[in-house]
């Protein structure tokens, strides 16, 4: 019996469900698409409490259209709504009305990581004094592993991500996002730290050296990789970076158990 | 004064079912009222400390692993009674309970230890989908024993009472072969879960198939009892220009729930009353001021219980 009724409360073209009754003998349908009415507003606002910019990027009703193909296409398998979203962004890759605007679904990708960050486990960061510890020794340097707290995220984008979040950031939006080059490759770190989950513009050997990191790589093996991809990589400021947003939950000489 | 009389005809033993766990000695809400606690209004309850019975919160939005909303709702709990409602176990659905978000509901109730406990005589998942939305159920004697084998596992598994809620409704169904308020009844007998009289979906389901609200009020287990839910309502028009009216959860609660809440607490005594209010979130004083109202005419109309005293 619900399976009817569940089909029906996606697909607008569906008919009423059967079996649907009234007391005074008025349409069920028409009291059926209360219920339709709900299920497809609450996840769509769902959605745009999850993708603000991205509902900014298009407009209120693009991005309802678009948001009520994507329930209606992949609706949430799990109650906990917080985390619906995250193949929305795989969605808006392959939704040809948004085509023109390229960068639309990895700006969606910087927000979904945002509201991981702000979901994400506890950790403590890491203390300064220990830190710089653990970076004083130039013998062990190299073999030095970070342990990321779980609220860190990377985004390597070739759109300018970092800059057209911000510029919606800002009262002002539409004037600030003017001066965005959409073309320029960006790549976001997203992290919180205390309440507060923050975004930061990473250079590419930066982006680098946190993907070394995040797959457990030792510190001369990312910082190798990220020289390799960008001669400008600067090792002390994107640690002072990462220190600064949370990001080290701890710091070890030893070895991986292999 | 209305009288208990009806207590002696749902006194009849069930029939042998899985009785519900002992459960632990456990603190009660006040029978005071209570709101739901919003994200917005986190920092302001902090720093004014009103004077509340209880906060009540979405089950789901808390079932995440960390971050500023576990941060906001310890401190909160620290200084509150809290009660947790549930809005996605999918009590009347026709697939077993999800053991994973069951599991998840017994982690976030260990770790917060909630003086209550709820959930919902409704569905919102099929085929693995969630829908967020509270869908209905026909009440048929299929229907009856799911709901019951559901609400006996979700009582073994968080090894405690959970209170039903009795829902509101836009549709009946050709199959059901009970009325709601026998269906509850029922329910309730079976299980020995409680009752969360939502004072709001009588009204609404009442309006919307046209009952008599008082009549179906008091045909429900009353004794069982153990919160008061209130909230607004929209209202619409059914194809023959009848009212029907949406649990929107975005208004003030109407005069005539008011009234109907009055009339429920000379059946039940004083009762945890929550101002629900979900949808266009008013600033703090201004849910304060509902839930002071409801404060009012608890210590004005309902008899005491136990030992609670007005304050």
């Amino acid at each position: 019996m619900n399976a009817n009724f569940a089909a029906a409360l996606l697909d607008p073209a569906a008919p009423c469900p059967a079996g649907l009754v009234s007391w005074n003998g008025s349409d069920p349908a028409q009291r059926f698409a209360v219920y339709r009415n709900n299920v497809n507003v609450g996840l769509i606002d769902a959605l745009a409490d999850s993708f603000p910019v991205t509902q900014e990027l298009v407009g209120e009703a693009f991005f309802r259209a678009m948001a009520r193909e994507f329930v209606r296409a992949a609706p949430p398998r799990s109650p906990v709504l917080a985390l619906y979203g995250q193949g929305f962004a795989g969605f808006i890759d392959a939704f040809a009305p948004a085509a023109s605007l390229p960068y639309l679904a990895d700006v969606a990708r910087l927000e979904m990581l945002r509201v991981l960050a702000w979901h994400a486990a506890d950790a403590a960061p890491v203390a300064h004094q220990a830190l710089a510890a653990a970076l004083a020794d130039p013998e062990s340097l190299p073999q030095l592993r970070f342990e990321l707290v779980p609220a860190l995220h990377l985004l390597v984008s070739p759109h300018a991500v970092v800059s057209l979040w911000a510029a919606h950031q800002s009262e002002t939006a539409a004037l600030a996002l003017a001066g965005v080059d959409t073309s320029i490759a960006e790549a976001a770190l997203v992290c919180r730290l205390d309440l507060d989950v923050a975004i930061y513009h990473l250079q590419a050997g930066a982006a680098a050296f946190v993907a070394g990191l995040q797959l457990g790589r030792p510190f001369g093996e990312a910082a190798a990789a990220a020289l390799a991809a960008d001669p400008a990589f600067d090792p002390a400021a994107t640690l002072a970076l990462l220190l600064g947003a949370g990001a080290i939950a701890g710091v070890t000489t030893q070895r991986r158990p292999s | 004064m209305g009288s208990r009389d009806m207590g002696t005809l749902r006194s009849i033993p069930a029939a042998v079912r899985h009785p519900a766990p002992a459960p632990a000695p456990r603190r009660a809400l006040p029978a005071r009222a209570g709101i739901g606690l919003k994200p917005e209004h986190f920092r302001a309850i902090l720093q004014t400390r009103p004077d509340l019975g209880f906060f009540e919160i979405h089950a789901e939005n808390y079932m995440v692993a960390g971050g500023p909303f576990h941060h906001w709702l310890s401190r909160i709990r620290e200084h509150y009674a809290l009660s947790v409602h549930g809005v996605g176990l999918s009590i009347g659905g026709e697939a077993p309970l999800d053991e994973a978000h069951l599991d998840r509901l017994a982690l976030l109730l260990d770790r917060y230890q909630p003086e209550s406990f709820s959930e919902h005589l409704a569905w919102s998942s099929h085929g693995g989908n969630f829908y967020n939305d509270l869908l209905p159920v026909a009440y048929d004697y299929p229907t009856l024993q799911r709901v019951c084998d559901h609400i006996d596992r979700v009582q073994a598994r968080l090894g405690r009472r959970m209170l039903l809620e009795n829902p509101a409704t836009y549709v009946e169904f050709a199959a059901s072969t009970m009325d709601e308020a026998d269906f509850i009844g029922e329910v309730v007998r079976r299980t020995g879960c409680g009752l969360l009289l939502d004072v709001n979906n009588v009204h609404v389901a009442c309006t919307n198939h046209g009952r008599d609200a008082r009549d179906f009020l008091r045909r429900l287990p009353l004794d069982a009892v153990g919160q008061i839910h209130l909230a607004g309502f929209a209202c619409e028009a059914d194809s023959l220009g009848a009212p029907l009216l949406i649990d929107s959860h975005g208004a003030p609660v109407a005069e005539e729930v008011w009234a109907l809440y009055c009339h429920a607490l000379d059946w039940v005594g004083r009762t945890p009353s929550l101002i629900e209010r979900d949808n266009d979130i008013p600033a703090l004083p201004v849910l304060l001021a509902e839930a002071a109202h409801a404060d009012a005419i608890l210590c004005r109309l309902a008899p005491m219980r136990h030992d609670e005293a007005c304050a």
